[in-house]
């Protein structure tokens, strides 16, 4: 049992619990400062995180593979 | 906006409804299947491969309603809204998780639903028979507010008003996509799905590129939504009030561990050829996400477009009536109303399954064929729809809403006993089901508590109050209660699954 897919992701799939503490602490993007392209931070770094957590399972995708 | 009808408009929109309509009738043959076995008409004999499974569960779980309804969210409250956006971001590291798991073990042993699982893996009829009651109960609320997505672009059309006028659209709709989903099953949603998504795709990214430009651009968007919610005061802004974090947070978390629990995500996961295109699929799902939060500016940009509507959830026509030349008026609304049509298909198509798997199966007819059981299916795929219509037309509108909002609270519920049960915890059946029980109970007294539904409830902690999404705590209620009984009741082992059903093997 020691090589099934998931043992051999390992600590990778700690990972995904990035975007939890990223977008669950709301107080740490609650600002308009700095903005964007017209964006305020709560909102731009809401948009970053889809691409950069697409980007986390992909990561972890590979090794899961690998 | 305006009574006159808008012929442009409703010949583009006609066009295009007539289109898909074709493709549902066709999509009978497409992929070609027995459609009298179930899981071939209610999950197209899981032989979806990434692309199609990613256009099904993007047109599933971003619905018409979504469109419809996030806008109109943050047209009123401004940044509270946004819980859309952490919500569909922090679903997928769940998902990647999560489903693969289910997807293997649902794969081996032919089960067509959750409470399929819940039953093979824990042997209890009665969490299996709470399994599919609960997800019946939570999916029909979300079949009857597709339709007031519906209801609310074919008002837009110029049927407005009260009365059969406004009505007669809607029936009509309603039959086409009753007829097809009995015919074709759930390879018509699959299909229209292509045609949906790109549709919508193409109508916000041009509302994103053209409207900004017409309103001064983003910052000003931005400016004026500021100006109007500091003139409007209360719990409303471009970034949240102090009081708004926890709920928001909650919220977020909340609505992404009960995404995939509904029938209709369920069954588009189920439906895919592999686990591997599970996975693959949480990567690419995502860009859906950046399409949901464009969408959530158009609440915005209606404030600074000086939309002025009697109901919130008209800012999204109004504003593209107010904006768009016609033809687009009639391409954007037909978008959104066939954005309603693959959840409501779907969502008529998980909620059959389970009737017919985990209620007249066991309790009504235990010898039932396999040809008996998909026509008991796509029966009850129609009785559901027309309970749906028949709720919207008789003017429970917000009682619709307001059980939407429970659902979520209710469909939480059934958390603990799948993914538990996905690892292979020692958790006891029955403990789960009080568990269940007790979640299912508290979570929806905590709702009403204030008179009207709410999703959020305040508990006092360390001198200071909260206000928690209920989901959330009736959830973690459900699982104290479930841990504390299965320590005192023991293990049972009635598992019909062993580990390795659970694991992804190479595709021959």
């Amino acid at each position: 049992m020691t090589d099934t897919p998931s043992r051999r992701a390992g600590h990778w799939q700690w990972l995904l619990l990035l975007p939890f503490v990223a977008l669950l602490w709301v107080p740490f993007y609650n600002d308009v400062e700095p903005s964007i392209g017209g964006f305020p931070f709560f909102y731009w770094y809401q948009f970053l995180w889809v691409p950069l957590t697409s980007l986390i399972i992909y990561v972890v995708y590979r090794r899961v593979k690998a | 906006m305006s009574s006159e009808i808008n012929w442009t408009a409703l010949i583009v929109f006609i066009l295009f409804f007539a289109l898909v309509t074709v493709l549902g009738f066709m999509a009978s043959r497409w992929k070609a299947g027995d459609l009298s076995q179930l899981h071939e008409w209610g999950l197209g004999g899981r032989r979806f491969g990434t692309w199609i499974t990613w256009f099904l569960v993007g047109g599933d779980f971003y619905t018409a309603y979504t469109v419809i309804a996030v806008p109109a969210l943050v047209f009123a409250t401004g940044a509270y809204g946004f819980f859309a956006l952490p919500y569909t971001i922090v679903v997928y590291p769940i998902v990647f998780t999560i489903m693969p798991r289910l997807w293997a073990v649902a794969r081996k042993h032919n089960y067509v639903t959750s409470a399929d699982f819940v039953e093979g893996r824990y042997g209890n009829h009665w969490l299996a028979l709470a399994v599919a009651f609960t997800g019946i109960l939570a999916t029909m609320p979300y079949i009857a507010l597709q339709l007031v997505g519906m209801q609310v672009v074919i008002a837009g059309l110029g049927f407005g008003g009260e009365g059969i006028q406004g009505e007669i659209p809607l029936i009509i709709a309603f039959i086409i996509l009753a007829l097809y989903t009995y015919a074709s099953g759930i390879r018509a949603p699959a299909m229209i799905a292509f045609v949906k998504d790109i549709m919508i795709y193409i109508v916000v990214f041009a509302a994103v590129a053209v409207i900004p430009l017409k309103l001064g651009g983003y910052a000003h968007v931005f400016q004026a939504a500021a100006d109007a919610f500091t003139a409007k005061g209360g719990n409303t802004g471009i970034t949240l009030k102090g009081a708004q974090m926890v709920p928001f947070a909650t919220l977020a978390l909340g609505s992404a561990m009960a995404a995939f629990m509904y029938p209709h995500t369920m069954t588009g996961v189920l439906s895919s050829s592999s686990g591997d295109v599970v996975r693959k699929n949480a990567m690419l799902l995502p860009a859906y996400t950046i399409l949901l939060g464009l969408i959530a500016m158009l609440g915005y940009m209606g404030i600074a477009a000086g939309i002025s509507v009697k109901s919130n959830t008209e800012v999204v026509p109004a504003l593209f009536q107010a904006i768009f030349p016609d033809w687009f008026v009639g391409f954007s609304f037909a978008a959104i109303a066939i954005g309603a049509l693959v959840p409501a298909a779907i969502m008529s198509i998980g909620a059959a399954n389970l009737f017919t798997r985990n209620i007249w199966k066991p309790y009504i007819d235990k010898n039932i064929s396999p040809e008996r059981e998909s026509a008991v299916a796509k029966l009850v795929s129609l009785v559901v729809k027309v309970g749906a219509l028949a709720f919207i037309l008789s003017g429970e509108t917000k009682f619709a809403i307001d059980l939407q909002l429970l659902g979520g609270v209710w469909i939480i519920q059934t958390f603990p006993a799948i993914v538990l049960g996905l690892y292979r915890t020692r958790f006891n059946s029955w403990a789960l089901l009080a568990g269940w029980a007790v979640g299912m109970v508290v979570g929806t007294w905590m709702a009403y508590s204030t008179g009207t539904p709410k999703p959020v409830y305040a508990i006092n902690f360390g001198g200071t109050t909260y206000s928690v999404y209920i989901g959330i705590l009736a959830g973690a209620l459900n699982f104290v209660v479930s841990v504390v009984l299965s320590f005192i009741l023991r293990g049972e082992a009635k598992d019909q699954t062993v580990a390795t059903d659970y694991e992804l093997h190479p595709q021959p």
